[in-house]
């Protein structure tokens, strides 16, 4: 399975090729090691989770994807090129959005608003033009608020559209994060515990517009979860970590039946 | 705008009232729906090139004349469309509630043979894949909103935009059948089959012919001087013949707009954006907006609360007369004035009601002082009568006769006599045709004279000639010292208590009146938000002490009124249970239409009624609840029971 070449999945959809790649990715962080010689890669169009008991370097994992961690060994290689140090602009103008554990919209501005940042790095429009609003920065503007408002809709929050994001409660919060990810059109998602502290509802909810994301505009998704049922339900095929080593990587059914994973999942008995 | 064109003669069907709107003012917005945040409108001539492209396409699907096709989806303007696309292939629309679970439409769709179903989303194309295999007449779906379908088996699902293409693209051949089967539609085909909601047992499915709703789509408009410039909401479902009538019959024949929201979560935004001049809303929603603006209220400054009740205090007194163009004191008009600059206007804004000219509510009936509010902010709100049997209108308030304990005057063109044993029947042009496969019910219902049975006791008040409405004929019973029971009388004084949503009263052939209470979660729920109490559930603030004590005192008001009224004195009610779930349509407790099946109630918690009865405390439950999704659950709960004051004196005075 760790062709370059795409596969077809359980439920007959095709996958493409391999959009990114990590060889032997080892991240320090003075004496602890985070992430030690992991290598995985993700396909175009497949849902990729990476999950793993607490301090088991997931996130880490994602920031090194997403270009916010710079590993100390290995090397990342995005659309057939070796990713050299980039700055967090940069990755998402290469078309990486992602979301936060710990979400981080801005809480003071409206939903719209906040959707509509994930339109910034499309926007080229000068000072000027931007400042009277005239010209190219209308026609670009109204351009970028269709975006936004189709994702808006796609995601069923029309009725927040204006309120502002201190007053949602969390679930909403996570969804308006998904949006600003989405209204960025971006060729691959990285989603970091997309539903952490939420209800039954919500989570199916979650799930739900995690699949029709990648159903209806063909986006590769990498995400970190603990829910194993949602991750078992959703992925393509699934990375495991522990303590900052790779235990296993394959299709759902594969690591369910993995010993290592049981065991570090169940524990084991150290003697 | 001047009132179109009539050309009666030639305008039999809804598609010919299509065409003429789309010829004598075509560019004029016939739809809007909000999408992507922006209104989009659909004009007439829009409107007909659709509906024409549609009904070709689905003549290349295969559809035959008599056909039935399911509509079901919330209200969009391309499911308006299609059902006007609909007739003129010759086949009949059948609106669905969208809400209904699968089971619900097997039947509906089975007893119709539909052949076709038009559907707005994923969620109502994955109802009819369920139960496809029990409906041997199904061959083809059509879905607006392709989301999530996109790996779904196409082999008998097509998307409305594909449909509309291959009608574009069809041949000579295809015209000239539609233009026959359109051509054949004749005053007497059947406009539209609607599904009665089943207060009683299997829904029926009402057939109304184009004479039905195009009679009572012109002497209503009439009636009420609607014009081309005027704008509806579209928000109920499109199943009820209220939403046909008001959204298709209505709108086809005086040519206004029909705007729909952009989702249910909207409705109050887009409400307020469209500010419709012809508004229509069950007695439910004007309870909950008022119990919003209640709530709102409490929690507002100190100045403004004062404000506000200070003005509402005057309207009150003089705001419905001010209305009904009645004489009023200056001075009183200079301080109605100024409540309209502060209170009323901003209020009327707020609720999207500015520009109200003509407001029905129907249904059930409304509480006198949700109705009063209403009027007394100067909104001409009004109350009809009327059943889907009828196509809508039996009778209805003209402007100025406006009362809140009556349903008005019979409607131009129908005739109401009352039977001997208070029944209420009527005879119209909009009377039914018939109840489809079903010449049985239709017999009981429609005598060969034309004369329906409402199956509502009611009769006409000597001094203004308007019609009363007591309650169902058949649920006015006889409690077991012969005097009067009439449930809804009671449930209707209970539920105009903001914190009450919905009451059951019980006691025929009893000698004392018993009752469920179902709390209203909003109101009750933000009454122990500002008193601190911390609940964490429905059932668990229903069975709260203090929620308990509250609507016991609601319940002692109640039986204090009751007790004036001599008739009905022994309606009070003794004991009652505060509910810990909330009756739901799901699970069969209330109609789609949210009436309370009391039958059903009753025998679903007998365990309930008994403990009413034998004097317990207390009493353990458990009951099956069907949440949104299909699967079943258990709740089971300990539930107090708790006595009333009741007023004893009017009692014996009664007897």
């Amino acid at each position: 399975m760790s062709t370059t070449e795409g596969y077809m999945t359980a439920d007959g959809r095709q996958i493409g090729g391999v959009v990114m790649e990590m060889k032997n990715i080892t991240l320090k962080f003075g004496g602890v090691t985070a992430i030690e010689d992991i290598s995985f890669d993700i396909h175009e169009g497949e849902i990729r989770a990476i999950i793993g008991p607490n301090g088991a370097g997931k996130s880490s994992m994602l920031n090194v994807i997403s270009g916010f961690y710079v590993p100390q060994q290995g090397e990342v290689f995005f659309r057939g090129t070796k990713r050299a140090q980039l700055k967090p602009f940069e990755v998402a103008r290469q078309g990486i959005a992602r979301t936060f554990q710990n979400i981080a919209l801005f809480e003071g501005m409206s939903v719209l608003d906040n959707v509509m940042t994930g339109r910034l790095t499309h926007m080229k429009a000068g000072i000027i033009s931007q400042s009277l609003w005239r010209g190219s920065a209308e026609r670009e503007e109204m351009a970028n608020r269709e975006i936004c408002e189709r994702v808006i809709d796609f995601l069923e929050i029309q009725s927040i559209r204006k309120t502002p994001v201190s007053r949602l409660p969390y679930g909403l919060k996570k969804r308006v994060e998904l949006a600003r990810a989405l209204a960025s059109e971006p060729k691959l998602l990285l989603l970091d515990e997309p539903m952490a502290g939420m209800n039954v509802e919500e989570k199916e909810d979650m799930s739900r517009f995690i699949l029709d994301v990648n159903d209806e505009f063909g986006t590769t998704i990498a995400l970190i979860e603990h829910d194993m049922g949602v991750v078992m339900d959703l992925s393509d095929r699934v990375v495991v970590m522990d303590y900052g080593k790779k235990i296993g990587d394959g299709t759902p059914n594969e690591v369910r039946n993995n010993q290592a994973v049981i065991d570090a999942y169940l524990g084991v008995s150290h003697d | 705008m001047a009132q179109p064109d009539t050309g009666t003669n030639n305008m039999v069907s809804l598609p010919a009232l299509l065409r003429r709107n789309a010829a004598s003012f075509g560019s004029s917005a016939a739809f809007r729906e909000k999408e992507y945040g922006i209104w989009q409108t659909w004009s007439w001539a829009k409107a007909l090139d659709e509906a024409e492209s549609f009904a070709l396409g689905l003549i290349e699907l295969g559809i035959q004349p008599g056909d039935f096709v399911a509509v079901l989806g919330r209200n969009r303007p391309d499911l308006y469309i299609s059902m006007i696309a609909i007739q003129m292939v010759g086949a009949t629309p059948v609106p669905q509630y969208q809400d209904s679970v699968a089971e619900e439409m097997e039947y509906v769709l089975a007893h119709c043979g539909a052949k076709f179903v038009v559907a707005g989303d994923q969620e109502q194309v994955d109802k009819i894949l369920e139960i496809q295999s029990k409906l041997p007449d199904f061959e083809q779906m059509i879905y607006l909103d392709g989301r999530g379908l996109r790996k779904y088996d196409h082999s008998k699902l097509h998307s409305f935009s594909s449909v509309m293409d291959r009608g574009k693209n069809s041949g000579q051949n295809s015209r000239s059948i539609l233009n026959d089967r359109e051509g054949s539609l004749n005053y007497d085909s059947t406009c539209v089959m609607l599904y009665t909601s089943g207060t009683t047992g299997r829904p029926k499915g009402v057939v109304l012919s184009n004479a039905n709703i195009i009679e009572t789509a012109k002497t209503t408009c009439e009636f009420d001087n609607l014009q081309q410039s005027d704008e509806v909401l579209a928000y109920l479902p499109m199943a009820w013949i209220g939403d046909f009538i008001f959204s298709v019959g209505q709108a086809m024949w005086s040519g206004f707009c029909v705007n729909c929201p952009e989702s249910a979560d909207t409705l109050s935004t887009d409400l307020r954006e469209i500010g419709p001049t012809y508004y229509f809303a069950p007695p439910r929603i004007f309870e909950m907006q008022l119990t919003n603006v209640m709530i709102r209220m409490e929690d507002s400054g100190r100045f403004k609360k004062w404000l506000f009740d200070y003005f509402m205090e005057h309207a009150r007194h003089v705001g419905a007369n001010i209305l009904d163009g009645k004489s009023v004191g200056f001075g009183s008009r200079i301080k109605y004035f100024l409540g309209e600059l502060t209170v009323y206007g901003p209020l009327k804004n707020t609720l999207g009601l500015s520009k109200v000219r003509v407001g029905y509510t129907a249904g059930e009936a409304i509480g006198p002082e949700i109705f009063d509010f209403y009027r007394s902010l100067g909104i001409n709100l009004k109350q009809l009568y009327g059943q889907t049997e009828a196509s809508v209108y039996i009778t209805q308030q003209p402007d100025g006769e406006v009362h809140g304990d009556t349903v008005g005057v019979p409607t131009p063109g129908v005739e109401v006599r009352i039977s001997d044993n208070g029944e209420v029947y009527y005879r119209s042009p909009g009377t039914f045709v018939e109840y489809y496969k079903n010449p049985e019910s239709t017999a009981d219902t429609k005598d060969p004279e034309g004369w329906v049975a409402t199956g509502d006791a009611g009769f006409f008040e000597e001094d203004t000639g308007h019609l009363r409405i007591i309650d169902r004929a058949k649920d006015v019973a006889k409690m077991s010292d012969g005097s009067m029971f009439a449930p809804k009388y009671v449930e209707n004084k209970l539920k105009f208590y903001p914190n009450i949503l919905e009451a059951v009263v019980f006691g025929a052939g009893k000698e004392r009146c018993v009752a469920f209470v179902n709390i209203d979660l909003s109101a009750v729920g933000n009454w122990a938000e500002r008193n601190n109490i911390a609940y964490s559930s429905y059932q668990e603030l229903a069975g709260h002490t203090k929620v308990l004590e509250t609507i016991k005192e609601h319940i002692e008001e109640v039986n204090i009124s009751i007790s004036e009224d001599k008739m009905l004195a022994g309606c009070q009610v003794h004991r009652f249970i505060v509910l810990h779930k909330e009756l739901d349509a799901d699970d069969g407790e209330l109609t789609r239409t949210r009436k309370v099946r009391r039958k059903i109630i009753g025998e679903k918690f007998k365990d309930l009624v008994a403990a009413l009865y034998d004097g317990s405390g207390s009493v353990y439950t458990e009951t099956e609840v069907t949440y949104e999704d299909g699967r079943k659950g258990k709740i089971s709960a300990n539930l107090n029971i708790m006595d009333a004051h009741v007023i004893n004196q009017a009692n014996i005075a009664a007897e």
